[in-house]
């Protein structure tokens, strides 16, 4: 296999996946325990996907270092009902800050 | 108040659509070096970012294939896995965006985590419209934009970390997810998720452990409180 057959090919793959969750029948999404499925899954989706990127290393072991500092910072924000660009630039520079004192 | 007489909403969604797509956009300059680094030309580098357009599938293809093209099926196997998600958002994006022929061709194209994450935090289908387009075109510019910058430059990039990138990332999704989470099902939903995420982690191949986290959607499977009675 070619590096240019394994990137169009992946590439493909990813493409018919999105694709294919647009191209389901909207009468088998429409009833309402469905429904309440599907709104639950980009919930379900991005909590996993937040708690694997703040709390696990490249080889999915557990950690607490600077970016559940930083989760924990932008937590407090929200909770003081801080703006979102407020939010995002204390998570960045939480964690930051902590790498560069070498703290995390 | 209605969505059209409150120009709240909308500047919000505006605002959190350029800067989610200028966070995202800043860690293509990382990817576009560590692409050139693993071994892909700039057109290949440019290919993933322009065909597959899905970062954490990206980052997993050229991390595996950088050991050498006899790993190009682990490759594709964890960068589809990675993606499995994207069409798990689908099914929820679908009624939302409503479009039909070529535009739910372009919307699935551009269906990743940052543009679901603005779409769902919105309050009406509106502005939650507005948010999925903005910022999915705003993530495709400027990614594709830095991919190249970051291949063209290769190793001179800093690590995005130093500045706090990745940690950024994890904010804007959390307060993204912060809206939804007034409802205590939509909290349980969202604390199994991680949970499971995270103890599978350690022992399963990438991507496995989101796409598992799934399942804690099937907790709104239940009839909430306020529509009993």
């Amino acid at each position: 296999m070619s590096l240019w057959t394994a990137v169009l090919v992946s590439a493909a793959i990813a493409f018919g996946l999105k694709l294919a969750g647009h191209l389901v029948p909207a009468h088998l999404l429409d009833a309402p325990r469905v429904r309440r499925i599907t709104a639950a899954l980009p919930i379900a989706l991005l909590a996993a996907l937040v708690a694997t990127q703040a709390f696990t290393r490249s080889d999915g072991s557990f950690v607490l270092d600077a970016r559940a500092a930083a989760v924990g910072v932008a937590v407090v924000a929200l909770l003081l009902r801080a703006p979102f660009i407020v939010v995002v630039v204390l998570g960045a520079a939480t964690a930051a800050l902590l790498r560069a004192v070498g703290w995390a | 108040m209605t969505a059209t007489a409150d120009p709240g909403p909308r500047r919000d969604v505006v605002r959190q659509s350029l800067s989610v797509g200028v966070a995202t956009g800043a860690y293509g300059i990382s990817f576009g070096a560590l692409a050139v680094a693993a071994g892909l030309d700039i057109w290949q580098a440019m290919a993933l970012s322009l065909l597959m357009f899905t970062g954490g599938s990206q980052f997993a293809f050229v991390g595996i294939i950088a050991n050498g093209l006899h790993a190009a099926p682990a490759a594709i196997a964890a960068s589809s896995m990675l993606g499995v998600r994207n069409g798990l958002y689908a099914l929820e994006l679908t009624h939302v965006l409503g479009v039909r022929g070529t535009r739910r061709v372009a919307a699935a194209h551009l269906t990743i985590d940052e543009s679901t994450a603005v779409a769902v935090a919105q309050d009406d289908e509106r502005t939650s419209r507005l948010g999925f387009w903005l910022t999915g075109l705003t993530v495709f510019a400027l990614w594709n934009l830095s991919t190249l910058a970051g291949a063209l430059v290769g190793g001179h990039v800093g690590d995005p970390r130093t500045y706090g990138l990745d940690a950024a990332a994890c904010a804007a999704f959390t307060a993204l997810l912060w809206p939804r989470l007034r409802d205590r099902d939509a909290v349980a939903v969202a604390v199994v998720g991680a949970v499971v995420a995270v103890l599978l982690s350690p022992t399963m191949p990438p991507g496995i452990p989101v796409v598992a986290a799934a399942a804690a959607s099937l907790l709104a499977w239940r009839t909430p409180r306020r529509e009993q009675a």
